[in-house]
């Protein structure tokens, strides 16, 4: 190392990268991918979607929570070619109603909507990582969510 | 009235008589026309004498008529009862939608009761809203005749509306109770607002940062739950931390009002949570039809029935729940000096928590030369740089003193805090430390704190950040148990503190299955612990088990991250790089591209350690500058807190570590999974 000392019951280490560069012999406790006191991301083991999941924000919660659930389980079930085709109703019934609360469901253009959806999850503060595009490594949940929620926004816009 | 009733019982049996006779006399009279005399019985009556026809016929059409003349009274009597009933019922159930009301809650209660439990909730829509005038001049009238119909219909004596009311209902059930009701309502003009339901299938006690997370986890697992927030604040539910970073750092003049502020990547926001549209109206609670989370402001719960499933408000009010959430967070502590130093010093003195102390300090700051921060924790030291930067535009002098040797002395390690001490100084800060206040006076209206090494500050201005207090005050009633050693409410490891009641927030002391029984006062352990709970209040029995962080910016240019419990009095292990212009708080917030920085940390999983890949440019480790690194907190060799000290993004690998709660016998081994050298 490039320091190694103690201040009483503190110790202080400086590394250098170098000393960092080997690769950790540290043993992290396998995940139990099943273990029902964690966290779960939006799609549950089962393959229920995670309505409490924080990626989604205030969107099952809200005024339109109803409606939001009614599109979104719709497509996420949906077995279409081009899937959620026939959510038409649902999608078009939740931005009616989230057309009634422009305060909360910005109604914009798609780019500016996708942000906004970021926004709103950043709105729900230390809430979420998954819409924030962070570098971090990404579970492939997020990255579903990403293309999931962007992708049925599409429609609606 | 009883006279009345009393002639009339008497005429009754009379009549009754009268008529049967009337109905024999006729039957006979039909009979004999149809027959031969000698098969008649001679049946006598005592009243009269069979002959004597016109006698008789007289007899019997006087009767009749009366007959005929009491039935018509008692059945126009009647129906003008029902009537009148309807209509009350109406005006009622109209009442609430009315923009004035003046209205007790009991009303809806044994109406609701008397009308065969059709109408189960007080605010049904009514058929027709009647204006309220019509009842009143209604119900002394209905007295006088009612009494009559006592004998006709079945009811007790009791005064008037509910006879009338319970004469209408044919399960007529326990009319006792109604009148001291009715009558309480209808003599007691009391302003108390019938906007507050009756009943709430979710009740959350206190509107902030746990109860808003149970609120949204209760609204996304419960469709079409109906939560009702109940808090004394006038505020709806919004977030802590910003009242003592970011908000001090927004360039907008108008930000006390609007308490919007712009992130580091230039993303505005506000501190509440949402926005008023996304609430709905107390009154309208419970009969939306896809349910909604109300926010009744200004109200405190005083008294908890437990057994009896309900709540008393300050206004008497009562609530009644199916399940219970107590998130009553806190009120800052004060110094004992300060609170015997009379009024004066008292006026001069911050308690600082809420948006109206945030709104007072701003102001303060502005017309003030001199202020003082008593207190070297979180909130004393953000708060003293907030205003530090603040001075150097303006006049003032920014003084913080506390008894410990250095800044967040009970959290870091001795060496880090004389490091963090030195920054909080370049921030324009003058330090006190090892500074016991032994008493303040106010003296030609500045504020004099004595200390007991006999130093002496003169200050306009105090601001004591020395602490919180839990809000156990509904401990007594509820008969809940309160934690001795950390304060709170105790809870078990599902935040539960008895059938339907759990407690989450700073005012939760829970067990924490990896680390023990405690009670944390962090913004994302309200989040976590208020989420768990709404889960919980829902069917689920998870433990605590995601572990919360919290985090702390002390300038731009020293920010850490921690997990666990992170006490200076356990043993640690630091690793530490030299920090380069790209580990700040400032450019984490900007490369990850979110708003506030412990967004990206709080949810991710981690899934395998950050593998190096571009080299980091070269640093020469300086041997005191601790800019980047790992501590480590161990407790019996397991590491049981950790801080990221500007290193960002990493804060799964941390809570893994924490989980695993396994003993590693080379830290410096597991601070490589860190990556401190990567950005």
């Amino acid at each position: 190392f490039s320091s190694f000392h103690t201040k009483g019951k503190d110790t202080i280490i400086f590394v250098t990268k170098e000393d960092h560069a080997a690769p950790s012999s540290a043993e992290l406790v396998e995940e139990d991918p099943n273990d029902p006191y964690e966290e779960r991301g939006l799609i549950l083991p089962s393959g229920e979607i995670n309505w409490n999941c924080p990626c989604l924000g205030g969107m099952a919660s809200g005024p339109c929570g109803t409606a939001f659930k009614d599109a979104f389980s719709c497509f996420h079930y949906s077995k279409e070619e081009v899937k959620g085709s026939e959510c038409m109703d649902q999608f078009r019934s939740m931005q009616e109603c989230m057309q009634r609360f422009p305060e909360l469901y910005p109604q914009e253009d798609d780019k500016v909507q996708q942000e906004k959806s970021e926004t709103h999850e950043a709105s729900q503060s230390s809430e979420t990582a998954e819409m924030s595009g962070t570098d971090s490594a990404p579970a492939e949940d997020s990255n579903t969510t990403q293309c999931v929620v962007h992708g049925f926004l599409l429609p609606v816009s | 009235m009883l006279k009345c009733r009393t002639v009339w019982k008497k005429l009754a049996p009379l009549a009754r008589s009268s008529s049967t006779v009337c109905r024999q006399n006729v039957r006979r009279a039909v009979l004999n026309n149809g027959r031969t005399p000698a098969q008649v019985p001679a049946a006598h009556m005592s009243t009269g004498p069979a002959g004597g026809g016109r006698e008789n016929q007289l007899y019997a059409l006087l009767v009749g008529a009366a007959c005929l003349g009491g039935g018509i009274y008692a059945y126009r009597t009647v129906k003008g009862d029902q009537r009148r009933y309807e209509e009350r019922l109406s005006e009622i159930a109209s009442r609430p939608h009315r923009a004035a009301p003046q209205e007790t809650l009991s009303e809806p209660e044994p109406l609701a009761a008397e009308a065969a439990e059709t109408e189960g909730v007080p605010a049904v829509p009514a058929p027709e809203p009647e204006p309220q005038a019509e009842p009143s001049p209604e119900e002394p009238s209905p007295p006088a005749p009612e009494a009559e119909v006592v004998a006709p219909s079945e009811t007790t004596e009791i005064p008037p509306e509910p006879t009338a009311e319970a004469a209408e209902t044919p399960s007529a059930e326990s009319p006792e109770p109604q009148p001291e009701v009715v009558a309480e309502s209808g003599g007691d003009v009391a302003p108390v607002a019938s906007k507050i339901p009756s009943h709430a299938r979710y009740l959350l006690i206190g509107g902030g940062t746990a109860s808003f997370a149970a609120a949204r986890s209760i609204r996304a697992r419960d469709p079409g739950a109906r939560v009702l927030i109940v808090t004394d604040e006038p505020d709806l539910p919004y977030m802590r931390p910003p009242l003592s970073k970011e908000l001090w750092f927004s360039d907008d003049p108008s930000v006390t009002e609007t308490l919007r502020f712009k992130q580091w990547n230039g993303k505005e926001r506000s501190i509440y949570f949402q926005p008023p549209s996304f609430y709905i109206n107390p009154e309208e609670l419970n009969s939306a039809e896809n349910g909604g989370v109300a926010v009744l402001t200004g109200k405190k719960v005083v008294h908890m029935d437990v057994r009896g499933n309900k709540v008393k408000l300050d206004d008497d009010t009562e609530i009644a729940y199916d399940k219970c959430l107590i998130a009553t967070g806190g009120v800052p502590r004060n110094l004992q000096v300060i609170e015997r130093a009379g009024e004066e010093v008292m006026s001069k003195t911050t308690l600082f928590r809420k948006i109206e102390d945030f709104k007072l300090l701003d102001k303060v700051s502005r017309n003030i030369k001199s202020v003082t921060i008593i207190g070297g924790g979180f909130l004393g030291s953000e708060l003293a740089c907030a205003l530090g930067r603040r001075s150097a535009e303006s006049d003032l002098e920014v003084i913080q003193m506390f008894p410990e040797k250095g800044n967040m002395g009970k959290v870091l390690p001795e060496y880090l805090s004389n490091w963090t001490t030195e920054k909080v100084k370049k921030e324009g800060v003058k330090i006190i430390s090892e500074a016991l206040v032994k008493s303040v006076v106010a003296k030609d209206d500045k504020l004099e704190i004595l200390l007991k090494d006999g130093r002496l500050v003169k200050t306009d201005h105090i601001v004591a950040a020395v602490g919180l207090e839990p809000n156990v005050d509904l401990a007594k009633s509820a008969g809940l148990e309160v934690d001795s050693d950390f304060g709170g409410y105790r809870v078990n490891a599902e935040l539960q503190a008895r059938s339907n009641i759990w407690v989450a927030g700073d005012a939760a002391c829970f067990y924490d299955i990896r680390l023990g029984r405690r009670r944390v006062e962090h913004h994302d352990h309200a989040v976590v612990s208020g989420r768990l709970a709404g889960e919980n209040m829902t069917g689920a029995s998870k433990p605590y088990w995601h572990q919360s962080m919290f985090w702390s910016d002390l300038g731009p240019d020293v920010g850490y991250e921690a997990i666990g419990i992170v006490d200076s009095s356990l043993p640690t292990v630091g690793v530490f790089a030299k920090a380069t212009a790209k580990d700040t708080p400032k450019a984490a917030t900007e490369k990850s591209g979110t708003g506030i920085r412990s967004e990206s940390e709080t949810e991710d999983t981690a899934v395998s350690p950050v593998a190096s890949s571009t080299p980091a440019p070269p640093t020469v480790g300086h041997k005191d500058d601790y800019g980047k690194g790992v501590i480590f907190y161990l407790r019996d060799k397991v590491v049981v807190g950790i801080i990221l000290w500007n290193v960002f993004n990493r804060m799964p690998i941390a809570r893994k570590i924490i989980k695993d709660g396994e003993e590693h016998a080379d830290l410096n081994e597991v601070a490589k999974l860190f990556n401190i050298h990567e950005d």
